[in-house]
């Protein structure tokens, strides 16, 4: 079977995979990285969001071969040293989410967004740039909250989007 | 999805040759058409050959009064260059326009035309404009290129490597969407070249076409009056859960008076 190795929250790993193996089978199911969730088999409702090489992917969709040599950073690799990232952080404090179940995908997605967008974003751009995202329970409106509040409050702060990419 | 086997060529020869060498071998670009339909098993390959190493198919350069977009070059990136945005906004925004922002990081134009969705932006703008598809053989025009529902002129072993958009003196894109996977329900693209105009329809029908009475009337004076109340037969046009036939000529010809109207 054909070996994969790329780089995984700083880390460097390898495994045997399948010509078939998605990205997201290798990050849960190899490495045991159970943080990136899949929702959907139809590529549409981005709980599977992971950064490949520093943009916004749906891991669901790309085959762990075609990640030979690429740096990852999934949900598990945004907190430093054990303090929650400030989107992390704004999920938190403004109640963006109720089981979770979107919430690494969301995260993963709105730093992807404050790369492409910058810190301030108005309510009409998160909606829109959130396009891929599906959240089954909150209505989004907190998750919208909690990302304008936390690109907001990545402005002052050293992190980078984060801190693999 | 059933398995097969992945190669990853540095350049165009090479995977001329791996699909040439492999018994069912099948291209892949972003994927983001290509392994959903795989993962529902609608499909069956040996072997596929990513694109994604090849440096030579990805980027976006001025090429005299034309603008040459790498087959590899993902929507997002068409979206945000400042090359395309000064020469052909109206294909930045229909590249800004695809799917969500996860999708435009990693899907690409080529697999875009190549797919063929009658649904899909690109032919919109590629047959709009008059674009011309490039391969590792040949240059067709987009006229030629898309031949009906997921179906196009490339030979099955043949790789396009970029396409040559035209720049147009103004051009618009607008896009009826479907709500829940952003497709078209009704695409149209009106480009007003040196030498006339251009209307292409995606969405509408099985695959793009253009609409030449529109064209017609607009070679004589371009101003939305001339194509009010535009006829556009249903016959051709698609019927399914989105829209019917009738909707979709309804909003065809709307469409097109408000795209005339954006670049007049
Ligand atoms: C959730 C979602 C929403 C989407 N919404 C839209 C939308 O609103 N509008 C829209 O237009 N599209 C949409 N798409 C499709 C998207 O634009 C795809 O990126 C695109 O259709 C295919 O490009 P790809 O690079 O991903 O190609 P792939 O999926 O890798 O390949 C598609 C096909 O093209 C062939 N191919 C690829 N590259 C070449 C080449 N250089 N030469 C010859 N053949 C080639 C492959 O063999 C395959 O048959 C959506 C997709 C998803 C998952
Ligand atoms: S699991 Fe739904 S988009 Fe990836
Ligand atoms: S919080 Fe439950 S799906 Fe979003």
């Amino acid at each position: 079977m054909p070996v994969v190795s790329m780089t995984v929250n700083g880390n460097s790993v390898s495994g045997e995979v399948e010509g078939r193996t998605l990205l997201v089978q290798f990050l849960r199911e190899h490495l045991r990285l159970t943080g990136t969730h899949v929702g959907c088999d139809t590529s549409q409702c981005g709980c599977c969001t992971v950064h490949i090489d520093g943009k916004g992917m749906k891991s669901c969709s790309v085959l762990a071969l075609a990640c030979n040599g690429s740096s990852i950073t999934t949900i598990e690799g945004v907190a430093v040293d054990g303090k929650l990232h400030p989107m992390q952080q704004a999920f938190h404090e403004h109640h963006g989410l109720q089981c979770g179940f979107c919430t690494p995908g969301m995260i993963m997605s709105a730093l992807d967004m404050v790369r492409r967008k910058g810190n301030d974003l108005d309510e009409h751009t998160v909606r829109e740039q959130l396009e891929g995202n599906l959240c089954r329970c909150t209505g989004y409106h907190n998750i919208v909250k909690a990302i304008q509040a936390g690109a907001a409050a990545m402005k002052g702060d050293a992190t980078p989007a984060t801190q693999h990419d | 999805m059933y398995d097969f086997e992945y190669h990853r060529p540095a350049n165009v020869e090479d995977a001329l040759k791996l699909i040439g060498e492999r018994g069912e071998a099948k291209l892949l670009a972003g994927g983001m058409s290509l392994l959903p339909s795989l993962k529902m098993r609608l499909a069956r390959y040996s072997d596929l050959v990513d694109l994604g190493g090849i440096a030579e198919l990805n980027g976006i350069r001025r090429d005299g009064n034309a603008l040459v977009i790498g087959a590899m070059t993902p929507h997002a990136v068409v979206a945000a260059s400042p090359e395309v945005n000064s020469t052909i906004p109206a294909l930045a925004s229909l590249a800004n326009g695809i799917g969500d922002p996860l999708v435009r990081n990693r899907g690409t134009i080529g697999g875009s035309i190549a797919n063929s969705d009658p649904a899909a932006d690109y032919p919109a703008g590629v047959v709009g404009l008059g674009a011309t598809i490039i391969t590792n053989q040949r240059e067709i025009e987009a006229d030629e290129f898309f031949l009906g529902l997921f179906d196009t002129a490339l030979a099955p072993r043949e790789i396009i490597t970029a396409v040559r958009f035209p720049i147009p003196r103004k051009a618009v894109y607008l896009k009826l969407r479907q709500q829940a996977s952003r497709f078209a329900v009704v695409g149209v693209f009106v480009a007003r070249m040196g030498n006339g105009a251009r209307v292409a329809v995606t969405g509408a029908g099985p695959s793009v076409f253009r609409v030449k009475d529109a064209e017609a009337a607009l070679a004589r004076k371009f101003d939305a009056s001339v194509v009010k109340g535009l006829q556009i037969k249903q016959d051709n046009l698609s019927s399914d859960i989105h829209a019917s036939a009738e909707y979709r000529a309804h909003c065809t010809s709307v469409m097109i008076g408000r795209a005339v109207t954006a670049v007049s």
